[in-house]
């Protein structure tokens, strides 16, 4: 039918895996607005959730990386991290193969994605189904743009991945909900853990909700790396969330939590009519 | 210079239960299949996090790994700055330190 839902979340392992070390006040005002999000994302009725992801070296490596790719099964398995670890079971996850090869065939008339019939959850849709869907009751379609590693999927690619994931998402006859994951600042994996741009983290959300597409792509990999660190090359997810919704975003969350080693982040973004 | 064949052992340990087991029990067999340095083998041999970090691994690839190890969060942000003192700045990859070694972000 369309695309019913647009939204962009935080993804870092240690929002889970490490909730017991962040002061609880503010974690849970976190929380909170994940859960507004998931009642938001329920009330859209959606078929399906296309979850934008960065992914982390789980399923796709430097011997065959994907600028992009689509989940096509109808079962997924995650976490791939130790549950111990991550603080989340591992389990089975609901897909829909046939529903994944429409709108691969769709997306493709644009982009040239790869197409996976396996495909092992990490911290990067993990950690937001665990608070959207936490029943696990909406099939997922799992998405990545390799923000990972470079060559970098550039950022004008993100958004034409966007694009048709819109076109794709209207031409089918299912609701789809659509949430890209990630980082925006930050540094994690490094002694820097915890390290955030603030400023910066305003400027790309300030962008984002404005739907500013030149702004958006204005961004060079130098630049990022240099004041948001490599984890701002996950930006590439929210933009193609941006780029798909083509509204206006509302922040429903964002500040820094440094035990999380990310500015925690919840917002969505209207479903602007396709001209 | 063989960073690659010493993450492909990063990547496949973390994603393969099998590769896990032979890490336990059949180290050194196991490596040979890797391209790996000297100084490469030594570090997973030993499990030497602050070396392997050092040496230019991606961090979502080598954070695993510590886990996988049994280090608690601390005790892996620890071993990375320690790996610093000891061998010097990171030499490749974009997983650097930017922070001063008693900055502490997040307080670990
Ligand atoms: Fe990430």
């Amino acid at each position: 039918m369309s695309l019913v839902f647009a939204g962009i979340c935080s993804h870092a392992p240690g929002i889970t895996g490490r909730a017991h070390m962040a002061e609880p006040a503010l974690r849970d005002e976190f929380y909170a607005a994940l859960r507004q999000m998931s009642a938001e994302l329920h009330a859209t009725k959606p078929d399906a959730l296309i979850v934008v992801a960065a992914e982390h070296f789980a399923n796709f490596f430097m011997n065959n990386m994907p600028a992009f790719a689509l989940g096509m099964s109808d079962e997924y398995q995650g976490p791939i991290e130790d549950p111990e670890w991550l603080k989340i079971e591992r389990r089975k996850i609901r897909g829909n193969a046939a529903l994944s090869k429409r709108l691969i065939v769709e997306v493709m008339n644009s982009v040239d994605v790869a197409y996976a019939e396996e495909w092992k959850f990490d911290h990067g849709i993990m950690v937001p189904l665990h608070f959207l869907t936490p029943a696990y009751d909406i099939p997922v379609i799992p998405a990545n743009i390799n923000c990972q590693g470079p060559p970098l999927t550039p950022l004008h690619r993100a958004w034409a991945f966007g694009e048709a994931l819109r076109h794709a998402a209207d031409a089918v006859p299912e609701r789809i909900a659509l949430v890209g994951t990630g980082g925006i600042s930050h540094w994690p994996a490094t002694p820097d853990s915890g390290k955030v741009n603030e400023a910066w983290d305003r400027e790309l959300l300030d962008r984002w909700s404005r739907n500013d597409r030149q702004a958006l792509l204005s961004y060079t990999d130098v630049a990022t790396y240099r004041d948001a660190g490599q984890g701002g090359f996950e930006i590439r997810t929210f933009i193609s969330v941006a780029a798909a919704a083509g509204g206006r975003g509302t922040i429903h969350f964002s500040k820094p939590i440094p035990i999380f080693a990310v500015g925690c982040t919840v917002a969505t973004m209207n479903i602007a009519c396709r001209t | 210079m063989s960073l690659y064949g010493l993450q492909k052992f990063l990547y496949e340990l973390n994603r393969d239960a099998r590769v896990q087991e032979r890490y336990r029990d059949d180290r050194a067999a196991l490596l040979t299949q890797y391209p790996l340095t000297d100084e490469e083998r030594a570090a997973i041999e030993a499990g030497d996090i602050g070396l392997i970090y050092v040496l230019g691994a991606n961090g979502q690839l080598l954070m695993h790994f510590a886990a996988y190890l049994g280090m608690p969060w601390a005790d892996y942000i620890k071993a990375m700055r320690d790996g610093i003192v000891t061998h010097g700045p990171v030499r490749a990859g974009v997983y650097t330190m930017t922070t001063g070694m008693d900055e502490k972000v997040a307080g670990v």
